[in-house]
């Protein structure tokens, strides 16, 4: 079957080709034919596509060896679900499952748009034809699939014990989902632009594919967060990684492109940026895909790395950036604004102002991110930057931006009075005060984290301001229909869906940072060295080492821990946190060293999780050094037992081996339960760390109000206006 | 032998779908719209809905408090104006 892939990837390519010929011919002569015949083109893709990718899963699935990629990241041993997985951990299967997941979201948006947009779509087709073409070119020269090998190994090395986890089987995917879904809001603002069809339709098409771009980014990046939380063994979710950065920016972008783009709609301002924000975007979208595949920036999130993709990969770049800022120059004319702000104190005013922020935000992410190599290309030595440098630039950032998450929904569009602001203002500001009070004097302050505090009350203040909102919507729907208020509730949001899923990710937003804020500045960590029965104490919590735990099988060897919590003599949690070995497919390492000399380990935290706080535990056994001196011996005298059998006729050989395997795994199993029998003191981390649970609670509400605001809005009845005395009706009864 | 056959067929359904287009063209081409017209009356049912949408938004801020008495009755004012721009150009091009 790898030979049928090989050649759907050619058959893809081709018709890639002829789709953006057939595409611009159609646009440029007007026959419609072949403007069809260039989106059925991309739907052509999807199912060549979908069928290659189907081949090689059921190759992981099949642990068929045959195949150089699942030789090399997978295994028999390796469970069904993370066989599944194990197709985009590897430089070649995450290409084929971008252009994949590129072919069908396209498909689907030409499908949708196939009767709109008829002067633009036939360009956005033979762009996204052009990404199409561009990664299935390198699936099939650089980084094919379906290398196979003549002489298959009987195991493979197995998936990389970092990505067993449940999380990395949704968030590549899902991160890879907006990546290619930006893609589309960029080709249509490309084709836009080449036609200079920059009218209210593009934006309806644009901002429908942005938002699902953004959705799926967003949760995507979270689950990244919460994979680094719970697999990473380090302790926290968010580093600074240039991976994690590469999919922060443009979610950072397309956020603020889904506000001002609400500008345009109403004001007809704002269109140079609109469109510089979202070809932005989509640019970003391939800088991250980039930052990942290539491994040119060292990232814990990247585990491939191919610097033969980087000039393919830099060539394209830089012909979106020259297109984006080449059309955007040519149409200016077009692009000029047709109104001016009426106020600054009006919604207008305060999006323009948070779209600053983000761009700003972005800017200072995207500098330090990049910051490694300018040094290096300016030095020659390589700058690394942490965390603490993000710090002192986003933090305030963060908090104008969660401000302004709070006035945007209170204030209205165009201008609005003094007694108007005093009537939205008044309950928020005195939330937030409330906060600050109960904060800085009941609870006896907040020792000295004033960007902390800052943050617990401007996100009281933006969760106030929503509230409100919902409250008068409600109010005010029942005046008109006396529903009940849960029905009333449920009338506003279903007619304002984009309104109040927008409140409702502003809230979620409003959440996520005071989890982040109390997480990071609060959290309480310590090293400590213990043996069974020993205790030690972090944030008042008395953290005893109960009873060591070992497991062993032919997929891994597990040393755990469990450790019993208690606060003031009362229990409070127990909780199992384990160390994981992988055998290593190296003879060099010994028959019984390798499988506890590998070096491929995973943790697995222990982890009680909690609305006020995370109680978060790992344990770090090591090379199980005292077991060294016992395995050397045993490596010794199986190695010359195997060259015993081994000069024995074939015939004796294979029961003989069977024999000899089977008196390993008892070996390996009555060593691994020695760390239970003769325990020696093991290293563990131990965090106490507050709101973490909110920052996972504030994802789901973004993630619940993005879902609000997507949600198709029934098509509204297209009435055909015939007489002006009927539109003057229609236009006193919009709804 | 098998993969050859399967390439075949996967070659002929692209060949099949792709080409789709041309082989029902003549019958398409009986009542087909001016795209030009069509992509007018497009821009501008997007643009009457979007209208609709910022009268809505408008009356909701004024039922909330937002906006008062005298400036909902202006932005409303025009807002309405503009809509019926919109359907009048809508008339016109859906005459022509």
């Amino acid at each position: 079957m790898a030979t049928v892939g090989r050649a759907l990837l050619i058959l893809g390519l081709v018709v890639a080709v002829y789709g953006i010929a057939a595409s611009l011919y159609g646009a440029r002569t007007g026959r419609r034919a072949w403007v069809d015949s260039g989106r059925r083109s991309m739907y052509a893709i999807a199912g060549l596509m979908t069928s290659a990718f189907l081949i090689l899963e059921v190759a992981f699935l099949r642990s068929d060896f045959s195949y150089t990629i699942v030789s090399n990241a997978s295994s028999t041993t390796t469970p069904t679900l993370y066989k599944a997985a194990a197709v985009w951990s590897t430089q070649q299967g995450s290409l084929l499952l971008w252009v994949f997941l590129l072919s069908l979201w396209s498909s689907l948006a030409l499908f949708l748009t196939r009767r709109r947009v008829r002067e633009i779509a036939p360009y956005a087709t033979a762009i996204l034809l052009g990404f199409c073409t561009f990664f299935i070119a390198l699936a099939t020269l650089f980084a094919n699939p379906f290398t196979t090998t003549s002489s298959p190994p009987a195991e493979g090395a197995g998936l990389d014990p970092l990505l067993r986890h449940t999380t990395m089987m949704i968030h590549p995917p899902m991160v890879y989902t907006g990546y290619t879904m930006l893609t589309i809001p960029f080709a249509f603002a490309l084709a836009a632009l080449i036609t200079g069809r920059l009218n209210a339709e593009w934006i309806q098409v644009t901002r429908r594919f942005a938002l699902a771009a953004w959705l799926a980014l967003g949760i995507g990046v979270l689950l990244g967060a919460r994979w680094s939380y719970t697999e990473l063994g380090w302790g926290g979710y968010w580093a600074w990684d240039p991976v994690e950065n590469a999919a922060l920016m443009p979610w950072l972008l397309s956020t603020a492109f889904l506000h001002s783009i609400m500008i345009q709609e109403k004001r007809g301002m704002l269109k140079v940026w609109n469109v510089s924000l979202i070809l932005a975007s989509g640019t970003m979208a391939i800088v991250g895909t980039f930052l990942v595949r290539s491994g040119i920036l060292s990232s814990i999130h990247a585990f491939v790395s191919d610097p033969t993709l980087n000039i393919s990969f830099v060539v394209l770049i830089a012909v979106m950036m020259i297109a984006s800022v080449g059309l955007v120059t040519h149409r200016r004319a077009a692009l000029r604004s047709e109104s001016q702000l009426d106020s600054l104190f009006s919604r207008e005013a305060v999006f323009l102002l948070q779209n600053l922020v983000l761009v700003a935000l972005t800017a200072v992410i995207f500098w330090l991110t990049f910051f490694p190599l300018i040094s290096e290309a300016i030095t020659g030595t390589e700058q690394s930057i942490g965390p603490p440098t993000f710090r002192p630039f986003v933090v305030p950032l963060a908090l104008i931006l969660v401000l302004l998450s709070g006035i945007g929904p209170i204030i209205a569009w165009r201008r609005v009075t003094v007694a108007n602001l005093r009537r939205s203002f008044t309950f928020p500001v005195a939330v937030a005060l409330a906060t600050l009070l109960v904060l800085e004097v009941l609870v006896g302050g907040i020792g000295g984290h004033v960007f902390a505090l800052l943050m617990f009350c401007v996100g009281a203040f933006a969760l106030a301001a929503v509230a409100q909102e919902f409250f008068r919507g409600v109010r005010a729907r029942r005046a008109m229909t006396h529903e009940a208020a849960p029905v009333a509730l449920f009338s506003l949001v279903k007619r304002n869906r984009r309104r109040y899923g927008g409140y409702t990710v502003h809230a979620g937003l409003a959440v996520l940072l005071i989890g982040v804020a109390g997480s990071s500045s609060f959290q309480h960590s310590r090293y400590a060295t213990m043996k069974p029965g020993q205790s030690t104490r972090i944030d008042g919590y008395d953290i005893r080492y109960v009873r060591p735990t070992a497991t062993a099988s032919p997929e891994k060897i597990s040393f755990g821990a469990i450790l019993d919590v208690t606060k003031g003599g009362h229990h409070v949690t127990t909780v199992h946190t384990s160390y994981g070995l992988y055998p290593s497919q190296n003879p060099s390492l010994g028959v019984i060293g390798r499988f506890f000399n590998s070096g491929s380990v995973e943790s697995r935290i222990g982890l009680d999780a909690g609305f006020t706080h995370d109680i978060w535990t790992v344990v770090n056994v090591g090379n199980a050094g005292p077991l060294q001196g016992l395995i050397t011996e045993g490596d010794r005298k199986f190695a010359s037992a195997l060259a015993a059998i081994q000069r024995q006729p074939a015939a004796d050989q294979q029961s003989q081996l069977t024999e000899l395997f089977a008196l390993r795994d008892q070996l390996i199993n009555e060593l691994t339960q020695r760390f239970v029998t003769h325990p020696w003191p093991v290293q563990f981390l131990l965090i106490v760390s507050p709101l973490v649970t909110w920052l996972w609670l504030g994802g789901i509400i973004v993630a619940f109000g993005g879902l609000i605001a997507l949600w198709p809005i029934p098509v509204l009845v297209r009435h055909r206006v015939r007489s002006a005395v009927y539109a003057r009706r229609l236009a006193r009864e919009p709804a | 032998m098998v993969a050859f056959l399967l390439v075949m067929v996967a070659a002929a359904a692209v060949v099949l779908v792709v080409s789709s287009p041309f082989r029902r063209a003549e019958t398409d081409t009986a009542d087909a719209v001016d795209p030009k017209t069509a992509t007018k009356v497009a821009d501008l049912e997007a643009a009457k809905e979007s209208k609709y949408r910022e009268i809505r938004d408008a009356e909701l801020d004024h039922r909330m408090g937002k906006l008062s008495d005298e400036d909902f009755a202006s932005t409303d004012h025009t807002l309405r104006a503009e809509a019926i721009d919109i359907i009048d150009a809508l008339d016109r091009s859906e005459e022509t």
